[in-house]
């Protein structure tokens, strides 16, 4: 199946005085799986729907490979689109469901049928042709859904928070197999999702969007390391972005000028763990929780009282039981874990 | 295990579904009273002579009559009629509300809605101001030159079709729409993605999923349309005699009660078998709709 770049240029779209997609630009390169991440309200189901043909921008351009498809209808652009609850025919049976876009191409019943029941096959779902939506379960529907999707070859597939509804354990499963599932195809996927783990786990890029911009797009370990914002740095996960003077470096050197961004996992409480042109920050401790695999300790800062945010795994916290509230507390964190945030350098 | 059911909460439960049970009398009795016994007492009649003896004698006369069989094939026509005629001008209708901006939608719908809130008989006769021969149609069609001679457009079936579709047109609109509205815009979106034209999406989609609204429609469309009778006896123009104004005319002109109840009971008999007939082919459409694409 050949696969194709798609190209988002310069697209905006508002309702009203409501900004939904502020000029937003964004290469995908065929075959990759790029997440738009973000709260809701950020543009990513809005960016999707453009893409689909279901909500018409403002301005700017839509090219699946060199072909213009701003204006092109829906059902001329060749998309297969997972949704939200699955939106699958409740009048129609598994098999019906997936052979759909098959015969509206006129295909031949009989390859038609044969092809709906090799993609179920491939999204394990063989014996279940015969069923009806209403007697599936969540899980069951959702790979009907993506099964119906791939069926008919498209070359580009967007996904619009295909596994929100689904429990945690089987939310896990679903996100190793749609990738999985990515990777045989080689498919074009465009995945939207306001879970970060998920994107973190699934994507090749991500791109992280608010109030309709785009506020960083790269490899999910760089997102996660290296934000460019302080939405991106807090969004991502655990964040501490700590004033330049609050902080000194282990070696007594000068320390960086910028705000900086440690994330809440970066700190030691053994200052051996972290090299000499590591990082240290004291403070008392305000309070601490038990979260089964890690200890999060909230430290005081020395000097304006700021909180940061501590994140000791179980296994190497051996004192932290120990530790009681308004104790005095340093906290380190190695060279590398210690991120300059690029907007605040002047 | 499960544990011995206790009596007292048995007790209560069968309490509660006794007081939501009791709910319902006030309105058995009106239905009882109103309807139900009407019926029965017209039953009654219908095996009565004037004299007040028992006879089969008013449904041979009846049943042996021309005149009843044509009535009956008029009441056919004019309900099919008036259904098709619902179906095919109601159906688009229910779609372009049910697609339209809810604002827009909901000014449409006071349009739609508008009708029925005017006593028909009003509205009977505003159509017939309307219609007639120097009526505002007939005088702008002449005036313009459209037409030479002004149309037959009342006192005949075109003026009461007419009619009765205007009556008719929102109750069948509504619960097509409801249903319309109801359908998930996610499957409108998908089927249009998979390739879909508006047509494909309309057939294989808007229509499958649409399908009880219309057959509710359709039900209440027939069932009304059945017994019409104000319409048919103004804009009819006595050239127009579905089973209602036969019935008027056997009562108000013989005082014939005998005739006139079997010809009632007609009408209930028909009414009854396409109530039965929509309600098998609403079954066999769900079966048949859940089973194949």
């Amino acid at each position: 199946m050949e696969s194709l770049p798609i190209t988002i240029d310069s697209v905006s779209k508002s309702y009203g005085t409501y900004v939904a997609l502020d000029d937003v630009s964004l290469d995908i390169q065929a075959g990759e799986f790029l997440t738009l991440l973000g709260p809701s309200g950020s543009g990513k189901t809005t960016l999707l729907m453009a893409l689909a043909g279901f909500v018409r921008p403002d301005s700017g351009k839509l090219l699946l490979g060199d072909r213009d498809i701003t204006r092109l209808a829906p059902n001329k652009r060749d998309i297969g689109i997972v949704f939200q609850n699955y939106a699958l025919f409740p009048h129609m049976n598994v098999l019906a469901n997936v052979a759909y876009p098959l015969a509206l191409r006129k295909m031949p019943k009989a390859e038609a049928r044969r092809r709906a029941l090799d993609t179920l096959a491939r999204v394990k779902l063989e014996g279940l042709s015969e069923r009806n939506i209403a007697a599936l379960s969540g899980g069951q529907r959702q790979r009907v859904a993506l099964a119906r999707a791939i069926v008919f070859e498209p070359r580009v597939m967007l996904m619009d928070e295909p596994l929100s509804a689904l429990d945690k354990n089987l939310r896990e499963t679903m996100q190793y197999e749609i990738r999985r599932l990515h990777d045989d195809l080689g498919i074009t996927t465009i995945y939207v999702t306001h879970d970060q783990r998920e994107a973190l786990i699934m994507s090749d890029r991500i791109a992280v969007m608010n109030s309709g911009r785009i506020q960083q797009i790269d490899t999910p370990q760089r997102i996660y390391d290296r934000p460019s914002t302080r939405f991106v740095a807090e969004f991502m996960g655990e964040a501490n972005i700590v004033a330049p003077g609050l902080v000194r470096r282990i070696d007594g050197a000068d320390a960086s000028r910028a705000t900086l961004m440690i994330r809440a996992e970066s700190f030691h409480l053994d200052e051996k763990l972290v090299g000499r042109d590591g990082i240290a920050l004291e403070g008392t401790l305000r309070a601490k929780a038990f979260r089964g695999e890690n200890w999060l300790l909230t430290l005081a800062l020395d000097g304006g009282g700021q909180e940061v945010l501590v994140c000791i795994p179980a296994a190497l916290a051996s004192g932290c039981g120990e530790l009681a509230t308004g104790q005095r507390v340093t906290a380190y964190a190695p060279a590398a874990k210690v991120h300059p945030l690029p907007e605040t350098i002047a | 295990m499960t544990a011995t059911a206790d009596p007292a909460l048995a007790a209560d439960a069968l309490r509660e579904r006794r007081f939501f049970l009791s709910l319902s009398l006030p309105a058995l009795f009106i239905v009882g009273l109103a309807a139900i016994l009407p019926i029965l007492w017209i039953i009654r009649q219908s095996f009565l002579t004037t004299g007040g003896e028992y006879t089969f004698g008013n449904y041979e006369k009846v049943l042996s009559s021309g005149l009843t069989w044509s009535a009956l094939v008029t009441t056919l026509e004019l309900s099919l009629a008036t259904l098709a005629i619902c179906i095919l001008l109601g159906t688009p209708l229910a779609l372009a509300l049910a697609s339209a901006r809810p604002r827009v939608a909901n000014v449409l719908m006071a349009f739609v809605m508008l009708p029925l809130w005017t006593s028909i008989l009003v509205r009977t006769y505003g159509w017939l101001v309307l219609l007639r021969r120097d009526g505002l149609i007939n005088a702008a069609l002449t005036g313009s030159g459209l037409t030479a001679e002004p149309l037959p457009l009342v006192y005949n079936f075109t003026g009461t079709l007419i009619g009765m579709v205007h009556y008719m047109l929102p109750l069948f609109l509504l619960p097509v729409y409801a249903a319309m509205r109801d359908i998930d815009a996610n499957l409108i979106r998908a089927s249009s993605s998979m390739g879909a034209s508006l047509g494909q999406v309309i057939r294989t989609v808007i229509l499958p999923l649409s399908a009880g609204g219309i057959f509710s429609g359709s039900t209440i469309v027939f069932i009304y349309t059945i017994g019409f009778f104000i319409t048919p006896a103004v804009l009819g123009g006595g050239k127009v005699n579905p089973l209602s104004t036969r019935i008027e005319r056997t009562l108000s002109t013989f005082q014939d009660w005998g005739s006139a109840s079997v010809l009632g009971i007609l009408l209930l008999i028909v009414m009854a078998m396409i109530g039965v007939m929509f309600l098998a082919a609403r079954r066999l459409s769900t079966r048949n709709g859940a089973a194949h694409a």
